[in-house]
């Protein structure tokens, strides 16, 4: 992938909304690829947890709001509880999901929700669903 | 010992099996698990945004509610210990997040409650030596897949009281029980969690990396700690078989279920029809 870089462009609006709502230091990450690799959802997602924080540090946040990778983050933290530079990318996932959330819209259509799935499935599953999936 | 204690929404209704196993065996060891008088859902996520502060309002009045009942409360579900717990160290060190929630919620909370996995209080405080000591009905034989989940374990410097990656707590109880747990790699890998609502291939190669993981060791039985993993480590099962030929399904059970099964307590309310993996042809063979 070509990317034409600018100062402008790597400190755009998106990139600091999502400093400022996930409290991370983006530039902390030097890219060891750890939280790739104990990414247990990793094998569902068409960017690995490294690369978005890669492509958000280059300023590129349209490519990763375009991901499906931050709705298959399932706040584990595995990454963070192994990050050597203490990167909290659950953080960095959840404002991700939330500017995309209010730009475009609900993840999770609840009227959708099978009515079998409505019947059996524990609250737990629903509250933290819709608090991730839903603005 | 007497201890406030926090259900949450989920034991209070599909995992009740859970908590009466919980409460009931508690009560054999001389532990009270005595209920809040009134409390709410805690929100089952720790909001991870840092100017999100209204989702921490729910858990905060938890708090409020065990600050009434003394300085310890023990919590069973794994994802509202950690949603409290966490929205408990956030008050302790933030004086000026503690004053907007106070505020929001028109009430005083102090930040002087302990909040307590039930896992933790039953290592801790009544000791597993006293629950060996209780066991009436060893589960001698057994070969089981101890569980964790994320929820008791991450954040690390937040939550958890065992070894982050490779935690003993439910294994040292499920050994005290005169079970036998395996040696596994997966004990606390993620089961996917609220992806079962939207992401459905997901959350069913996640579960079936677990238990298949637990099978080539040749455990009957995997036992977790959380409502939410327990669900979707057992109806994923349900047709695991047409992804993965020759998949046998495996029972999940709360580590509540074969405490209370150990010390020789009823089980009529342990809820064992809930299961989609059926448990009892396992707890037959037990006698």
């Amino acid at each position: 992938m070509r990317v034409k870089l600018s100062a402008m462009r790597v400190r755009n609006e998106l990139v600091r909304r999502i400093e400022e709502l996930s409290g991370q230091d983006l530039l902390a990450c030097y890219q060891c690829g750890k939280c790739s690799a104990g990414c247990p959802a990793a094998f569902a997602m068409d960017l690995l947890p490294s690369q978005v924080i890669r492509l958000v540090q280059l300023g590129l946040v349209e490519e990763v709001l375009n991901a499906k990778t931050p709705w298959f983050c399932a706040a584990c933290q595995t990454c963070y509880a192994r990050c050597p530079k203490g990167v909290d990318l659950s953080r960095i996932m959840e404002a991700i999901r939330e500017i995309a959330l209010q730009e475009r819209g609900d993840y999770l259509v609840i009227e959708e929700i099978p009515a079998e799935e409505l019947a059996e499935f524990p609250q737990l599953a629903f509250i933290s669903g819709f608090r991730k999936y839903t603005a | 010992m007497r201890i406030a204690y926090f259900p949450g929404c989920t034991l209070n209704t599909t995992a009740k099996g859970f908590d009466n196993a919980l409460r009931a065996s508690f009560a054999a060891l001389g532990a009270e698990l005595v209920e809040l008088p009134e409390w709410n859902c805690c929100g089952a996520t720790f909001p991870l945004l840092v100017d999100n502060m209204l989702d921490l309002a729910a858990p905060t009045r938890v708090l409020l509610a065990a600050q009434e009942q003394g300085d310890r409360l023990a919590v069973a579900c794994t994802m509202c210990y950690n949603v409290i717990r966490r929205t408990n160290n956030r008050l302790r060190a933030d004086a000026d997040a503690l004053e907007k929630l106070n505020y929001f919620i028109e009430a005083e909370y102090r930040g002087g409650v302990e909040v307590l996995d039930v896992l933790q209080i039953l290592r801790d405080d009544v000791g597993f030596e006293a629950v060996q000591a209780a066991v009436k009905q060893p589960l001698t034989g057994l070969k089981v897949a101890a569980y964790y989940g994320c929820m008791v374990l991450r954040p690390p410097a937040e939550v958890a009281y065992d070894d982050p990656e490779n935690p003993h707590a439910l294994d040292d109880l499920l050994r005290a029980l005169g079970a036998e747990p395996v040696e596994w790699p997966h004990k606390a890998e993620c089961c996917g969690a609220y992806l079962a609502v939207k992401s459905k291939e997901a959350t069913a190669e996640m579960s079936y990396r677990i238990l298949s993981s637990a099978q080539r060791t040749g455990a009957q039985a995997v036992v977790t700690n959380c409502p939410l993993c327990q669900f979707n480590l057992d109806r994923q099962q349900l047709d695991m078989g047409r992804r993965h030929g020759g998949y046998q399904p495996v029972p999940v059970l709360y580590f509540s279920q074969l405490l209370g099964v150990a010390l020789g307590l009823d089980m009529a309310d342990f809820g064992w029809e809930r299961h989609y993996v059926d448990v009892r042809p396992l707890l037959e063979s037990l006698g």
